[in-house]
């Protein structure tokens, strides 16, 4: 498949999937591994919804264990599966849930009680014993308690999906807004799309279309003439620089704000907060101060060095929760799966959705969403997506172990490795390939090229969400257009000038409430960098374009 | 936000980082050996990485000279070399070599070979000799050894040296490995410039080896243990004794200063002002007009000085520049400061000596192009990789101005 998504969509299909978050590409890995013709949709690029704007956390469930038995279950089991057949996606962290003296040490005998009767290994450990495994943690807490928490590369694990999905024969076409409906009635035949960077509209057909859209499933529902009643709520985020921690640590209490530090690939993550907001607004997100208030308020509470590390960006994401009381703040919603036959709710037939859930149950909701699929197109197959693994996560072959033990791997060689996995082989190399494009993290130009051939890469935003480029502490400063330059090969030097402004532009939008120390000298570093040394703003691609 | 987030604070200032990419420019090995990753991936960069996980550390780092030019260059005071030789101690797990132990206890070898110096110099000098040193344990067969003497400044300084307890100041004296076993005579040149302007010279209570070579080759415990015992004995010598403790040679003093604090964990702050360089020492009394210093009429030498990369570091080259200029007959020229390449133990090593020379290829030009008498410089590494890989002789400024001198003007004019 070329870079413009230039795969021959079929006109037909058995069943089309809107949204190519976690959950779709999910679904459009199950449901091609049945034997299904599959397509799927995304209006902007994978991930680019709440499964790229959350904790990277692998939750052991211990969080939900005891204001949501079923949803913990749900996660301890999936996070089993992930373990497995996602090994270059996840890290096996482990993690705690700490007391502090300001919180009630009896409510972790509850906690421990509602993980065990969730089948989550849960175990009490002197605090000392904390202190030691994972030195960032407050060394005033009265209470730990060990769980299997780790870390999953919410990226990676789509882009993986994706990349199955298509081995097992399904269309893929990102920047492809669904716009309406096809109907015969009231039963749904189809798609109409719209091809974002042409305009171009392209009908599909289908016997059955599964919304898996997020918070945006609210829309696209819509256009069959269906309420589904979503709530959104948002959850804010800050990065910081480098690893503070190594284990996750929770805080052992009621689920409450900025209670989570994840270590995530080179980073540290610490949210969220939970706030709801209009419906309209779930387009824009922007972190507010009072968020970076709270979420270093009570970070610093369960990792003092929060207080004088430095923060590389904020974010925000938006949960699909579907609501069902009047919960003001939406964490007593349950974060269970939602899967709806649309012929039974609502009299539209050849119609799913399936929403709710979490990045941590994406497998178990496109198992859900396949087998309501399966049933409904009388397609007799056994979902196997939890015991085959993953592209990239097949069991090794056996090194050559006399060459392995003479070459001593380099830094840059270990990251693309932990990046792809058994996928790193089809990066190439040469002196020119193995140059580093993002030195922050270790990105080379063969890693580039390899995601503009092979990973639905269109923009920098779309590659650093396949690699990792510019999200290290430079946020771009370097690697921006050194990577821009690659990008001009594939799509021309306009499209790419204009490219490398925007994605400056995304970059700052992050820095921006957090703007002070290291960060704000690096904004000033970038912007010299770009608009002094470069000359991008000041209408200069406006010029560079019309030049042309 | 009041309470928090202040500032970043960081251990080596990593991230104060703005991947300005400065340190890179200024690196001398990668220029030459593309193996380097570089200081800033080396350093900062691949200390993220390392945070996560200690397998990402990357070998590579070996080839670091720890000249420190990274952090001279960096605008935002990031301990880049600190990084990089705190990451090499903590994660290269790798037994030492036999061949890097021998280099790393320069002491040791010292005492082992000056009572049978003669023979030690013959042998090291013969070509078979430095054949199977190459051959066996690695230590390159191009490289000079520097001759070791047979009576070691200490015992010069116990038996021979002019009374010294007569002076009514005085000063500590560290001589380090090489005046002691290789080099005695610039500690006397020391000795006599400072009785000329009025001080008197003692010894530390115990002296071992400042540790440079054993930090660098990752014999971190015994280098502590070492320098413990010198900080003792410059801790007596400073606060009890009130002596600024003097050097004659940079890399000693450097590690003493900036690598006893940074790289093995040892508070020196109540001593660290108190040590500096001889010419550091002696321009700033000359400044002052504490002292005045006379010199022979007839003597002439055209000295180009170098710029030893620990000198760039502790910013002390204005001080030996600055006195040698004040020696009527010589002609100063300044070389452009550029690492020399041999890095202490570093150029000695087979696989080191190629990138070890390439770095020192455009100084050795420049210096065989000035038509020089003496090439000048505070470290004695320094001088055995220009007066191996060029035609000039090299000195240290202190012994350039003993020979400038004229000791018994000078006395007469600091008499007080």
């Amino acid at each position: 498949m070329g870079p413009n998504n230039s795969n021959k969509a079929a006109k037909a299909y058995d069943v089309i999937i809107i949204g190519a978050g976690a959950t779709g590409a999910g679904t459009a890995r199950d449901c091609s591994m049945r034997g299904l013709k599959t397509l799927l949709v995304e209006r902007l690029d994978f991930t680019a919804g709440a499964t790229g704007r959350n904790h990277g956390l692998l939750h052991s469930g211990a969080r939900y264990a005891v204001t949501d038995g079923e949803s913990a279950t749900e996660c301890i089991k999936e996070n089993m599966i992930l373990r497995r057949i996602a090994r270059h996606c996840v890290e096996e962290t482990g993690g705690l849930f700490v007391t502090l003296p300001e919180d009630d040490l009896e409510y972790q005998k509850l906690f421990v009680d509602s993980c065990r009767a969730a089948g989550i290994q849960a175990d009490v450990i002197d605090p000392k014993e904390a202190i030691a495994i994972e030195p960032a943690v407050n060394h005033k807490i009265i209470g730990a308690v060990k769980v299997p928490d780790g870390a999953v590369d919410p990226f990676r694990l789509t882009t993986a999906n994706v990349i199955d999905a298509q081995r097992h024969g399904a269309d893929v076409l990102t920047y492809h807004e669904m716009v309406d409906f096809l109907r015969d009635g009231k039963t749904v035949t189809g798609v109409k799309l719209r091809d974002a960077r042409t305009g171009e509209e392209k009908t599909f057909e289908s016997r059955l279309v599964i919304n898996a859209g997020g918070i945006w499933g609210h829309a696209i529902a819509a256009k069959a003439g269906i309420t589904i009643n979503m709530f959104p709520a948002k959850g804010a985020l800050l990065i910081f620089g480098h690893r503070v921690n190594n284990i996750v640590i929770n805080r052992c209490r009621k689920p409450a704000d900025a209670d989570i530090l994840v270590p995530g690939d080179t980073i540290s993550l610490i949210g969220t907060t939970s706030s709801r907001v209009p419906y309209d607004s779930v387009d824009n997100m922007e972190v507010t101060q009072e968020e970076v208030d709270v979420l270093l308020r009570e970070g610093i509470k369960i990792a003092p060095s929060l207080a004088y590390t430095r923060i590389l960006r904020a974010y925000a994401g938006v949960r699909p929760l579907i609501a069902s009381d009047n919960d003001p703040s939406g964490r007593s919603i349950s974060r269970g799966i939602v899967c709806l036959d649309h012929a039974k709710r609502d009299g539209v037939e050849g119609f799913i959705t399936i929403s709710g859930g979490k990045l941590m149950t994406y497998r178990l909701m496109a198992e859900w969403a396949t087998d309501m699929a399966c049933k409904k197109l009388g397609v007799d197959a056994k979902c196997r997506t939890a015991e085959l693994p993953l592209p990239g996560s097949e069991p090794e072959a056996p090194k050559n172990t006399a060459k392995h033990h003479i070459i001593e791997l380099s830094t840059e060689q270990l990251a693309l490795e932990g990046r792809h996995g058994t996928l790193a082989e089809e990066i190439p190399h040469d002196i020119n390939d193995d140059a580093l494009v993002c030195e922050c993290e270790n990105v080379s130009v063969g890693e580039i090229k390899y995601a503009i051939d092979k990973l639905h890469v269109n923009n920098l935003v779309n590659l650093r969400r396949r690699t990792r480029l510019g999200m290290g502490t430079c946020q771009g400063s370097i690697c921006a257009c050194r990577a821009s330059a690659i990008m001009a090969r594939a799509f021309g030097q306009a499209a790419a000038i204009s490219d490398l402004e925007s994605f400056v532009n995304e970059r700052w939008k992050g820095m921006m409430p957090v703007a002070w120390g290291q960060t704000l000298v690096e904004a000033n570093f970038s912007a010299w960098i770009y608009e002094g040394v470069c000359g991008l703003g000041n209408n200069s691609t406006d010029k560079i374009i019309s030049d042309k | 936000m009041e309470e928090y987030q202040k500032e970043n604070i960081s251990r080596d200032n990593f991230e104060q980082c703005i991947k300005c990419t400065v340190c890179t420019v200024y690196c001398p090995v990668l220029a030459v050996n593309p193996d380097y990753p570089g200081p800033k991936q080396a350093g900062p960069d691949g200390e993220r990485y390392r945070l996560k996980n200690p397998a990402f550390y990357d070998m590579a780092l070996k080839y670091c000279l720890n000249c420190k030019r990274c952090e001279v260059a960096c605008p935002s005071n990031v301990k880049i070399g600190d990084i990089i030789q705190r990451a090499r101690l903590t994660y290269d797990k790798k037994p030492v070599k036999l061949r890097d132990r021998i280099l790393a206890e320069t002491d040791v070898m010292g005492s082992l070979v000056t009572p049978f110096a003669p023979i030690a110099n013959f042998a090291l000098g013969l070509k078979p000799v430095k054949a199977v040193m190459d051959a066996t344990i690695g230590v390159d067969k191009h490289r000079t050894f520097p001759k070791y003497t047979g009576k070691k400044f200490v015992s010069w300084f116990r038996k021979d040296a002019p009374d010294q307890s007569a002076y009514p100041e005085k000063v500590a004296y560290f001589h380090g490995c090489y005046v002691n076993y290789n080099y005695p005579q610039l500690g006397k040149d020391f000795v006599t410039i400072m009785n000329a302007i009025g001080y008197g010279v003692e010894l530390l209570e115990k002296e071992k080896c400042c540790g440079v070579a054993k930090i660098a080759n990752r014999l971190v415990d015994r280098a502590r243990h070492d320098a413990k015992i010198n900080l003792d004995s410059i801790r007596h010598a400073v606060l009890d004794k009130k002596m600024p403790l003097l050097g004659t040679s940079s890399t000693c003093m450097f590690t003493m200063r900036d690598e006893y604090p940074h790289l093995l964990g040892l508070d020196n702050a109540d001593v660290r002002p108190d040590m500096m360089l001889a010419t550091v020492f002696i321009y700033r009394l000359v400044e002052e007009g504490k002292i005045k210093l006379a010199f022979r009429p007839d003597f002439k030498m055209r000295v180009a000085y170098h710029t030893a990369c620990h000198m760039a570091k502790l910013g002390w080259n204005v001080y030996s520049t600055g006195l040698l200029k004040m020696i009527p007959g010589l002609d100063f020229v300044m070389l452009e400061s550029q690492c020399c390449g041999i890095a202490g133990t570093y150029g000695f090593k087979k696989e080191n000596y190629p990138t070890s020379q390439a770095i020192g290829n455009d100084l050795f030009k420049q210096i065989e192009s000035l038509n020089l008498d003496v090439v000048a410089t505070d470290c004695e590494t320094c001088k055995w990789q220009i007066e191996m890989s060029t035609s000039v002789p090299v000195m240290n400024p202190v012994s350039i101005i003993a020979q400038a001198l004229d000791v018994e003007k000078t006395k007469q004019l600091n008499q007080h």
